[in-house]
């Protein structure tokens, strides 16, 4: 557990020092009589049009679910990789394996044109 | 080994006057190759050589007026800021710049490094759809679906740096470059690394997330002032980790040709730094369509290639 108290302290010394940064900034900051059209969003100088919640392409919920496949591969390759030399050629086979299984779902997605960006 | 705490402390404080520094002088830096690259001289007035500019950006940028939009989500809009500065400077907690200067050798530094790299996509997508503007909801779309789909091709690279080391400890991976750097048996997965960490920090040839000719700034559009600030030097925090990580994984970290120290980390980590900021002014913007396809067709076959040949070697 040695190590993990260093990564704390360092971790609570960063949100303070971000916070004291804005916060810093907001004591500093210039004050006074503003005008109200700074207050609209930057349109390119003409005034917003319709909301911004706008519909969005429903392409980035497919890189999102093809992304958590892949990424939990990576994260069960990890604990393999350090202990390859200590297994020998059965983790090494076992891994092959299931490096193979995932590519072909990686064909799957890309014969179904899941990776094609439209 | 554990440190005492108060060894904790001054560390923690080098660290982050060191990561401020370096990213300010990055910025700079960045101007100033750029304009060489451009064949103008870039920022000289404040100061010799405009090496006082970024004191007076500083300054400028923590007194400008603060602009709140009301039509914006006021308490995502104010933290995304925080978090991005935060998750910038995280990183650097189990970045080992000596043998013997790191503030902590975490086991799993790896993972951690990958846990925590991920977590300013939070603030980037946050960012831009709290600002509740289209351009900057674009491109924080654009931002989490780029930084997600190179995050996989880093992640499988890292792990033919784990095999090679047999440990995930930063510190190991090091020790273990000693005789042979990574770059050489791995090369394949540097240059995968290398490729993706231009996408995970949003750099041309792949700053689509901020393209300015299309999303005037993307994510960070509606952001003025301080908070401006937060999001322009943790970019460059994150650049300035790339540069180490690149340097602690594949470079040999405090290794040179002879008598080992911090100043052969230093030294390479600038020359990757160089690396980045020359390609970015001489490669121009690729599409976005390009820019998915290139991560999912080629840089993930790559790496897995990689990591086949790899663990093929390890096991033999």
């Amino acid at each position: 557990m040695g190590e993990y108290v260093p990564l704390g302290i360092y971790t609570v010394v960063t949100v303070l020092l971000a916070l004291l940064l804005m916060g810093v900034a907001i004591i500093l900051r210039k004050r006074g009589p503003t005008r109200p059209d700074k207050y609209t969003n930057y349109e390119c100088g003409e005034l917003p049009e319709g909301t911004a919640r706008i519909r969005f392409h429903a392409g980035y919920y497919l890189v999102a679910l093809v992304f958590i496949l892949f990424d939990v591969e990576a994260l069960f390759l990890f604990p393999w990789a350090i202990s390859l030399r200590a297994l020998g050629w059965f983790a090494f086979i076992e891994m092959t394996l299931f490096v193979l299984i995932l590519f072909l779902g990686w064909i799957y997605a890309y014969k179904k044109g899941a990776l094609e960006w439209m | 080994m554990a440190q005492p705490i108060f060894q904790t402390l001054w560390k923690t404080g080098v660290v982050f006057l060191g990561a401020l520094t370096a990213a300010a002088y990055l910025v700079l830096a960045e101007r100033k190759f750029a304009g060489y690259f451009q064949e103008r001289y870039g920022p000289n007035r404040v100061g010799p050589f405009g090496l006082l500019q970024p004191l007076a950006d500083a300054v400028k940028l923590l007194l400008k007026e603060e602009v709140i939009f009301p039509q914006a989500s006021r308490g995502l809009y104010l933290a995304a800021p925080v978090i991005i500065g935060v998750a910038a400077l995280l990183p650097l907690a189990v970045i080992p710049f000596s043998e013997h200067f790191y503030i902590a050798d975490l086991p799993v530094a790896v993972l951690y490094l990958l846990a925590v790299g991920s977590l300013s996509t939070y603030g980037v997508l946050l960012g831009g759809w709290s600002s509740n503007s289209k351009y900057a909801l674009l491109g924080g779309l654009r931002s989490a679906a780029q930084m997600v789909s190179y995050e996989i091709a880093m992640a499988l690279a890292l792990v033919g740096v784990a095999l090679m080391a047999q440990s995930l400890s930063l510190v190991k991976i090091v020790q273990a470059q000693q005789s042979l750097w990574f770059l050489i048996p791995q090369i394949l997965g540097f240059v995968v690394f290398l490729i993706a960490a231009f996408a995970e920090t949003n750099r041309l040839p792949f700053d689509l997330p901020e393209a300015e000719s299309e999303l005037v700034a993307g994510y960070h559009t509606e952001y003025s002032a301080f908070k401006f600030a937060m999001f322009f030097v943790g970019e460059y925090i994150h650049l300035f980790i790339v540069g180490c990580l690149v340097t602690v994984l594949y470079l040999g970290g405090w290794y040179g040709p002879w008598k080992p120290g911090p100043h052969w980390f230093f030294l390479k980590t600038f020359l990757v730094l160089f690396f980045m900021i020359w390609v970015r002014w001489t490669y121009p913007r690729f599409r976005f369509d390009q820019l998915m396809r290139f991560s999912w067709k080629v840089l993930i076959p790559v790496a897995l290639l990689n990591l086949l040949l790899t663990s093929l070697w390890m096991a033999l």
